[in-house]
């Protein structure tokens, strides 16, 4: 299975991708620069953490814009899996293929520390092998993870069944303490109407090994690899 | 001709920042500075003649790239005198 890791300049997390992608998980990834046009036939993309030029402006406004995003929508267009991490979730909702904006963190400090975070829902490509109200234990690292949008599209959200993460204590109550930068009802990752695109703040690529504090986050990789061998996808390329 | 763009998170949206500055402003003893919203202004220099040419070319990129509309609305501002013929 093909991964593709777009890199954008500022980009920091690209390479804890590839790591988590090829060495532990044991599939192929291919770094894609931002000015390329093409995803090389990528099964699935990865937008990763990191800050995209520099977050001038807001947090994915000028990355919205480079060339290789107009291959992405197209790829979402057609029910690929995209996953967007912390930057990348900011670029997904910049560039419109989620709802809602990040605002600075409500306590205006960067935080980077580990969460809880409980997966809601495991209809999404990437949360095929958790369980409902599982929680992952993941660092998270951002200055502007405020999740926020008007109250139509969280009810939407809602309604949809399109909140896919909330952070929560380890015992797996969404309370106000185990929220770190203030997001709208504990919202820590959503994904579209389609379900093929996800975002997140936290960070799974960089807690998929013991040794490095965590290993939860392996699971989100596992799911899409695991959702996408469902379709057929694996055979092709792991002949 | 000069364009200026505001941009302002809406009155609904929190300002993390602006809370901070006014928290920080009311601790220095400025009790009457009752609130602040933080906002970000821009100055573009534009290469067309009226300024209502300038006032439609601000409000697109204000619109498409300056503002998040999710969050932030905009004003702009445009210098009225229009230029003549040839001049920058």
């Amino acid at each position: 299975m093909r991964f593709a890791v777009v890199v954008f300049p500022g980009s920091n997390c690209d390479h804890d991708a590839y790591y988590a992608i090829t060495h532990v998980l044991g599939q192929q990834a291919a770094f894609v620069w931002h000015k390329d046009r093409s995803l090389a036939g990528a099964d699935v993309v990865i937008l990763p953490g990191g800050f995209s030029h520099g977050d001038y402006l807001r947090t994915g406004a000028i990355a919205r814009f480079s060339p290789i995003m107009t291959a992405v929508r197209e790829f979402a267009a057609a029910g690929g899996p995209v996953l967007g991490i912390c930057n990348g979730f900011q670029i997904l909702l910049e560039c419109g293929l989620l709802p809602g904006a990040m605002l600075r963190n409500r306590d205006v400090k960067f935080h980077c520390e580990f969460v809880g975070l409980r997966v809601e829902r495991t209809d999404t490509p990437f949360t095929s092998q958790c369980a409902v109200g599982q929680v992952l234990r993941l660092p998270i690292a951002h200055g502007e993870g405020n999740y926020f949008a008007p109250a139509e599209t969280i009810a939407e959200l809602e309604a949809g069944g399109r909140i896919v993460f909330r952070y929560a204590n380890l015992a797996g109550e969404a309370t106000e303490r185990a929220n770190p930068n203030g997001a709208l009802d504990n919202i820590a990752g959503i994904c579209n109407e389609a379900r093929n695109v996800v975002g997140l703040m936290p960070h799974p690529e960089r807690a998929c090994e013991t040794l490095v504090g965590s290993a939860d986050g392996l699971v989100v990789f596992e799911s899409v690899v695991h959702a996408l061998a469902a379709r057929g996808v694996l055979q092709a390329v792991s002949r | 001709m000069k364009a200026r763009v505001f941009v302002t998170l809406k009155p609904s949206v929190f300002d993390p920042q602006g809370r901070t500055i006014v928290d920080a402003l009311q601790s220095l003893g400025y009790a009457a500075v009752a609130d602040v919203r933080q906002g970000k202004y821009f100055e573009l220099d534009l290469d067309v003649r009226t300024s209502d040419d300038a006032e439609k070319l601000a409000g697109e990129v204000a619109g498409r790239v300056l503002a998040n509309p999710v969050i932030e609305s905009f004003r702009i501002e445009v210098a009225q005198t229009d230029r003549p013929e040839g001049q920058r």
